[in-house]
């Protein structure tokens, strides 16, 4: 089975140096794609079906499809990798970062070249130390090599490639978030439209794409979009990184096709639970996906078939609830995240957020009130989209309202036995 | 005052941004890594250097979590309190740090010596809990190694 993503990995050692890549196959795609119009790697890109690894599944493409090209376009422009991978439970894209950056920086330059971008900001969290200290490295190694820089491999391309370390915030993965950041100022969501395509970083047009999305730029260019339609058991494009973690026998990362089933993962590559455990529920792909149980176990992993039993791929990243951890709690700790982590800068967030944080502290430490889980459920209507700035909050009622689908009982019995169950 | 090498620094970093406000989190980090936090005096001499109001570097100062407005330890221990470390035992590696240092989240040790804070998922949820001690991640902790880790930080 092909991994590309993951074929240089060779974890607790260094990554590949810029010539060990080049020997294994690296900056190939890049010579190729400087070799045609960016319309046409756009158009590659596009047939391949990629969709946005960063938690949305936007079609990557099409997203590219939107920047304003040629001649009369408003410039410079900007191709920015958003590396702020923040969302509890995801922790694919340090995997890719650490073991692998020249795939990233490689990817980042075809996707400035696609948008005619001359300047590329690589947005990391500060967190990722070791992340940081490898892809700095790599992006001297590219510059020194002649990727990187004015007139490319003697195509006519210049770019600037700059890493950020972020003074850290959850809002600076949201796509404005992020560009506020850059821009030196408080991360805020930003009203759309315009989008960031046509009026993003300093007012011009930007492309802000995931690290797992950047990564498989170069497979798609070197090897063709039906290849990479090929990889995939479903209409998705490609392979994904899906991670499990939890009280499961082994968790951990792994590539495989798009579409794999739910249970396939858990148990031929996360071994199943621990002795003792069993499976109460799971997000599928991090801190803002709507819980499943075992009924949904069947389920293909790409982005519309989660979907359409009512949660989100995200991130591919399971968080897996056993029977000993009271869901309750879990709740209270993803919305202790959320409320924390909201910029403030819409109403219902701010006030809603910290309201319900409380309501689920109370009803986890027995003080909660009949009609305190109705008042909840009301809070996540409220709190749907549309009727916020960006995606935070209706994000943060995806956990929320399923678990209060899926669990009530355990709700219920906070509050009629006046404790936590699951707590001594 | 600004040293010499702290403006060398942030003019190096400014050269990455089309305007000079950019560079304003990354300045505060820079000078915030010879001083330990940015005090009033410190923010208003940054604000200087970059040509903006303190009060409009002081508003991006505290947005960011890992900007300090207040002194911290020489050592600054951050632990991961997101799901999956919470799930995997977060909640007693947090108790048994409270005990062993004798401070809660925000507080420094009377020594100096350490200050506690959280912080959202470190990405390794895979190995979780974990915690980051200065720049150094430790994974797949547990109380009984606390100890050992602490013991490196004096």
């Amino acid at each position: 089975m092909d991994k590309p993503l993951t074929q240089n990995f060779r974890i607790e050692e260094e990554p590949p140096s810029i010539q060990e890549y080049e020997k294994s196959g690296g900056y190939m795609a890049l010579r190729k794609a400087l070799e045609i119009p960016p319309q046409d790697v756009q158009r590659l890109v596009k047939e391949s079906n990629l969709r946005g690894r960063g938690g949305a599944g936007f079609q990557t493409g099409m997203k590219w499809s939107f920047v304003p090209m040629g001649p009369d376009a408003p410039r410079p422009k900007y191709y920015v990798v958003n590396a702020d991978e923040m969302e509890p439970g995801t922790f694919k894209d340090r995997y890719l970062l650490e073991n692998d950056p020249h795939q990233i920086i490689e990817g980042a330059i075809i996707g400035a070249y696609a948008i005619e971008a001359e300047f590329s900001y690589i947005f990391l969290r500060w967190e990722y130390r070791r992340a940081a200290r490898r892809i700095e490295k790599a992006i001297a190694e590219a510059y020194q090599r002649g990727y990187l820089g004015k007139n490319i491999l003697k195509s006519g391309m210049n770019l600037e490639m700059h890493l950020h370390v972020s003074a850290g915030r959850y809002m600076c993965g949201e796509e404005f978030g992020l560009l506020d950041a850059l821009e030196g100022r408080r991360a805020h969501p930003r009203a759309k439209p315009p989008f960031p395509q046509v009026c993003g970083l300093w007012g011009r047009p930007t492309v802000v794409n995931n690290v797992e999305t950047v990564a498989n730029i170069r497979h798609i260019i070197m090897n063709g979009p039906e290849w990479y339609r090929g990889l995939s058991l479903s209409g998705d494009g490609g392979t994904k990184l899906f991670g499990v973690s939890g009280k499961v026998r082994r968790p951990g990362l792994w590539e495989l096709p798009m579409g794999i089933s739910l249970e396939e993962l858990l148990v031929e590559h996360a071994g199943g639970m621990q002795e003792g455990y069993r499976l109460k529920g799971l997000l599928p792909g991090g801190a803002s996906t709507d819980f499943l149980t075992h009924e949904h176990l069947q389920v293909k992993l790409d982005f519309d078939s989660v979907q359409q039993i009512g949660s989100r791929l995200g991130t591919g990243t399971v968080v897996v609830l056993d029977d000993k951890t009271c869901p309750v709690g879990m709740v209270h700790n993803l919305m202790e995240f959320f409320a924390r982590e909201s910029c403030g800068w819409c109403t219902p967030c701010r006030e809603g957020l910290p309201w319900i944080e409380k309501t689920m502290a109370a009803i986890e430490n027995g003080n909660g009130k009949p009609g305190d889980i109705e008042m909840l459920e009301e809070q996540t209507r409220l709190m749907a989209p549309g009727n916020t700035f960006c995606a935070l909050a209706p994000g943060a009622m995806e956990p929320l309202q399923s678990a209060i689908k899926h669990f009530r009982d355990d709700f219920e019995r906070h509050i009629s036995e006046r404790r936590c169950p699951w707590r001594k | 005052m600004l040293s010499e090498e702290e403006r060398a620094e942030i003019e190096e970093e400014a050269t990455k941004y089309k305007y000079r406000k950019a560079v304003g989190p990354e300045a505060l980090k820079i000078v915030q890594k010879n001083r330990r936090w940015i005090s009033d005096e410190t923010l208003k001499e940054v604000a200087a250097f970059l040509g903006m109001t303190a009060d409009e570097l002081d508003s991006v100062a505290t947005c960011y979590n890992l900007i300090f407005r207040r002194p911290v330890g020489r050592h600054v221990i951050f632990i991961c309190d997101s799901v999956s470390c919470w799930i995997m035992g977060y909640e007693d590696v947090r108790d048994y740090l409270f005990q062993r240092l004798g401070v809660s989240f925000g507080q420094t040790t009377s020594d100096g010596r350490f200050t506690l804070l959280p912080i959202a998922c470190l990405g390794a949820c895979d190995e979780a809990p974990a915690m980051i001690v200065d720049e150094q991640l430790y994974t797949m902790l547990d109380a009984a190694q606390i100890d050992a880790i602490l013991e490196r930080y004096q």
